[in-house]
C-alpha cells in the first residue's frame, strides 16, 4: 500500500471525487495560485500549505476557482451553489477566518435543510485549517471547531491521520449535508499507508487507536497522536490505556466512547481546543450523564487553558496538551480510589 | 521643494529604517532565529512614510499583516517592536501579538492584523471616537489591494461617509493578494474608483513615490481634519517579496523583481530626487544609512539576547484584573 502524507491523502480524495462527479467543484483562496500573475504556473502553488497542487491543471478554471480575498462570498458562494444542486468544497485558509463569514455559514447553509422544511440541504464541505504549532498567533492557530458543533445542521470532521482523512473526506463530500472539515497545520506532512482507490469511512464512527482496560483516553485531532505516545509510555508502568478517536464530532459516536467506559471506569479527554462550551466538556458531559454507573473517577480533561493562541513558541508551547501531560492526567484518574 | 531639511531626513531615516528592520527580521527569520510569519514591507516604504507624516501620536492607525512599516512611520520604538517581533517578554505586546499582531496603542497604533480587512472596521470605530469627542483628529485604515475586495471593508467605507466620520482609508496596491494578481482578483481593477463610489474624495497616486503619496495626504488630512468626512488614497506600488517569507513565488517573474529593485525602489527614487533639487548630498543619506543599520542591528540584536516570555505568562491578560 502507497504512503502518503495527509496533504496528499486529501488531494487524491478530492482528486478522486472530481473525477467521478462533474457537479463537485473547489472554491477558495488561491486554490489554484497564480491567477492575474506574471507567470500563471498554477501547478506550483495550489494554496498556500500546497493541499489543492494539481488540481486545477487536471480540471481547469471552470472547476478549481480561485477567489479573491472574500470570505463571505465564499461560503455563501458555496452555500447557494449546494443549494441549487453543486456540491462545493469551499476551502477557509485558516479556521480563523471563519469571523469574516460566519454568517453565511450559521445562518444559511446550516438551517437550510430545516427551515425550508426539508426540501433542501446544502451538500458542501468547507475544507479549513486548524491549530497551534507554528507560531502563528492568535489569529491563525485556533482549533475554533466546538463552535460548529454547537450548531444544529452543521457536521464536524477532525481527521487525525492520512488513512481517515482521506476516508473521510470522500465521504463528506457525498454527505447530503454541510460538513466542515478541519486540517490540522501540523499533521499534513504526517505519512501513513493509503490506499490509491477510493473508501469512504461513515461520519460518525469513532475508531479505536488503541485497546486498553485500565484507562480511556478520548482524544481529537493531533492530540491523537500524542495520547498514543502516553499510553504506550504508561504501558511500561502497567497501566493498560485505550485510545478512542471520535474522527467527527458532529456526529458524535456515543457508543464507541461508552462502551469503552463501562470496561475502564477511569476516562481522560484530550483536545487542543480551549475548555469553555467545548467538546472535551461535552465528551465528559455525555459520560457522566449516560455512563455513570460505570465510573470509577472523576472524568479527567486535558486542553488548552482559556486563552488565545499565543505567538511566542515559548507560550505556545505550554498552550497545547502534551503527552507529558495526558501521561500525568491518564496516572492520576488510574491512581483515584 | 517645500520641506525643510530636517523634515526630508527624517522622512528618508523612517523609510530606511524600514528596509533595515524587515531586511535583517526577514535574514533572521531566514536563518530560524524568529518565529511565526515575516511579510516585508520593502518596495512599499513610502507609503507607510508619505502619511504617517501627517500624523501625531493622537491619530490613528490601523494596519496589516505587512504592518512593521506602519509602526515605524507611527513612531513605535524600534527597540520595542524588535521585541515583539521575537516573541520576547518585553516586546511590545510581551511575546503574545507577535509580528502580525503588533500594536502600540500610545502611539496610535492600533495594531497589525492577521485578518484581510480587519483593519478598516476598526480605524471607522478610532474616527467615531475622535468624532464624538470633538478633537481633529484622524484615523487611517492601510488596506491591501486583496483586502479591498472584503465586505468588511465596503462596509467600512460606507459608515464613514454615512457618519461623516475622519477616516482615510488607505489602499497599498501591491499587485498581489497572496498568490493571485489583482488584474485577476479586483472586478473593475480601479480600487480608488471603488472607494469613490461609495461618496468620498478618491485619490490615486504612485506609492513609490513618497512626494505624491505626501500630497494626497495632505489633502486627506485638510479634508478630514476639517469634518468633511472621509477619503480614501490608492497608492501603487508592487511589492518585492512574496506574500510571506517562505513563499516561493512562482507567480512572479525574477526579472520584474529586478527591475522594481532598480527603477522603482521608493527610497532611491526619493533620494535621487532630493538631492538634484535640495543642497543635500550623497554623504548626508550616506550618513543616515549608517546611522539607521546600526541602530536596527543593535536592536535586532538586543531583541534576539532578550528573556523569553516566562510560562505563567500564558495565563495573564486574558482579563482585566482588579484588585
Amino acid at each position: 500500500m502507497p504512503q502518503m502524507t495527509m496533504r496528499e491523502a486529501i488531494n487524491h480524495a478530492m482528486r478522486l471525487e472530481m473525477r467521478r462527479d462533474p457537479e463537485v467543484i473547489l472554491i477558495g483562496e488561491d486554490v489554484a495560485g497564480g491567477r492575474g500573475c506574471p507567470v500563471d504556473d498554477v501547478e506550483a502553488a495550489g494554496g498556500v500549505m500546497g493541499v489543492t497542487a494539481g488540481l486545477f491543471n487536471e480540471f481547469g478554471e471552470a472547476r478549481v476557482i480561485d477567489t479573491p480575498i472574500t470570505e463571505s462570498a465564499i461560503m455563501g458562494a458555496a452555500a447557494g451553489a449546494a443549494l441549487t444542486g453543486m456540491r462545493p468544497i469551499a476551502e477557509l485558509m485558516f479556521a480563523d477566518f471563519f469571523g469574516v463569514c460566519f454568517d453565511q455559514l450559521y445562518n444559511q447553509a446550516a438551517k437550510f435543510r430545516y427551515m425550508f422544511g426539508g426540501q433542501q440541504g446544502a451538500a458542501m464541505v468547507v475544507r479549513t485549517m486548524i491549530g497551534a504549532g507554528m507560531g502563528s498567533g492568535p489569529q491563525h492557530s485556533q482549533a475554533i471547531y466546538p463552535i460548529f458543533a454547537h450548531i444544529p445542521g452543521l457536521k464536524v470532521v477532525l481527521p487525525s491521520c492520512a488513512y481517515d482523512a482521506k476516508g473521510l473526506l470522500i465521504q463528506s463530500i457525498r454527505d447530503n449535508d454541510p460538513v466542515i472539515f478541519c486540517e490540522h497545520k501540523m499533521l499534513y506532512g504526517d505519512k501513513d499507508e493509503v490506499p490509491e482507490e477510493s473508501y469512504q469511512i461513515p461520519l460518525g464512527q469513532a475508531r479505536v487507536v488503541r485497546e486498553g482496560s485500565d484507562v480511556t483516553v478520548v482524544a481529537l485531532g493531533r492530540m491523537v497522536k500524542l495520547a498514543v505516545e502516553a499510553a504506550e509510555a504508561l504501558e511500561e508502568k502497567g497501566i493498560s490505556t485505550a485510545v478512542i478517536d471520535p474522527r467527527t464530532i458532529s456526529p458524535l459516536d456515543v457508543d464507541t466512547i461508552l462502551d469503552s467506559v463501562e470496561e475502564t471506569g477511569r476516562v481522560v479527554v484530550v483536545d487542543e481546543a480551549t475548555p469553555m462550551c467545548s467538546m472535551a466538556s461535552e465528551i465528559a458531559s455525555m459520560i457522566v450523564s449516560d455512563g455513570f454507573s460505570s465510573l470509577r473517577a472523576p472524568v479527567k480533561k486535558v486542553t488548552a487553558p482559556h486563552t488565545p493562541v499565543p505567538a511566542s513558541p515559548v507560550l505556545e508551547a505550554e498552550y497545547a496538551p502534551t503527552a507529558a501531560r495526558i501521561s500525568a492526567a491518564i496516572e492520576s484518574v488510574y491512581a483515584y480510589r | 521643494m517645500d520641506f525643510s531639511e530636517q523634515e526630508l531626513k527624517t522622512a528618508y531615516r523612517t523609510m530606511r529604517h524600514m528596509r533595515n528592520f524587515d531586511e535583517i527580521g526577514r535574514r533572521e527569520f531566514m536563518a530560524g532565529t524568529l518565529p511565526g510569519f515575516m511579510h516585508m514591507y520593502c518596495g512599499e516604504e513610502a507609503i507607510g512614510a508619505g502619511v504617517c507624516a501627517h500624523l501625531s501620536d493622537e491619530d490613528y492607525i490601523a494596519s496589516t499583516h505587512r504592518g512593521h512599516g506602519h509602526c515605524i512611520a507611527k513612531g513605535c520604538a524600534i527597540e520595542d517592536m524588535a521585541l515583539e517581533i521575537f516573541c520576547r517578554q518585553d516586546g511590545l505586546c510581551h511575546g503574545k501579538g507577535g509580528s502580525m499582531h503588533i500594536a502600540d496603542l500610545k502611539k496610535g497604533m492600533l495594531g497589525a492584523n492577521a485578518i484581510v480587512g480587519g483593519s478598516a472596521p476598526l480605524a471607522v470605530g478610532a474616527a467615531l471616537t475622535a468624532k464624538t469627542r470633538g478633537t481633529d483628529k484622524v484615523s487611517i485604515a492601510f488596506i491591501g489591494d486583496g483586502a479591498s475586495n472584503q465586505g468588511t471593508v465596503f462596509e467600512a467605507m460606507n459608515l464613514a461617509v454615512v457618519l461623516k466620520l475622519p477616516a482615510i482609508f488607505v489602499y497599498e496596491n501591491n499587485g498581489y493578494a497572496e498568490m493571485t494578481g489583482v488584474d485577476y482578483h479586483c472586478g473593475s481593477g480601479d480600487i480608488a474608483a471603488r472607494a469613490g463610489a461609495f461618496g468620498m474624495p478618491a485619490h490615486k497616486v504612485d506609492g513609490t513615490d513618497y512626494f505624491a503619496v505626501y500630497e494626497a495626504m495632505a489633502e486627506a488630512t485638510q479634508h478630514a481634519r476639517s469634518g468633511k468626512g472621509p477619503v480614501s488614497i490608492e497608492c501603487i506600488a508592487p511589492r518585492w517579496y512574496g506574500h510571506f517569507e517562505g513563499d516561493p513565488q512562482s507567480y512572479r517573474t525574477k526579472e520584474e523583481i529586478a527591475d522594481l529593485e532598480k527603477n522603482r525602489d521608493p527610497i532611491l527614487l526619493f533620494r535621487d530626487r532630493v538631492i538634484a533639487e535640495t543642497g543635500l548630498t550623497q554623504s548626508d543619506f550616506d550618513a543616515i544609512d549608517a546611522e539607521s543599520l546600526e541602530h536596527v542591528e543593535k536592536a535586532m540584536a538586543a531583541a534576539k539576547a532578550a528573556p523569553q516570555p516566562e510560562p505563567a505568562d500564558l495565563l495573564t491578560d486574558v482579563y482585566e484584573v482588579y484588585d
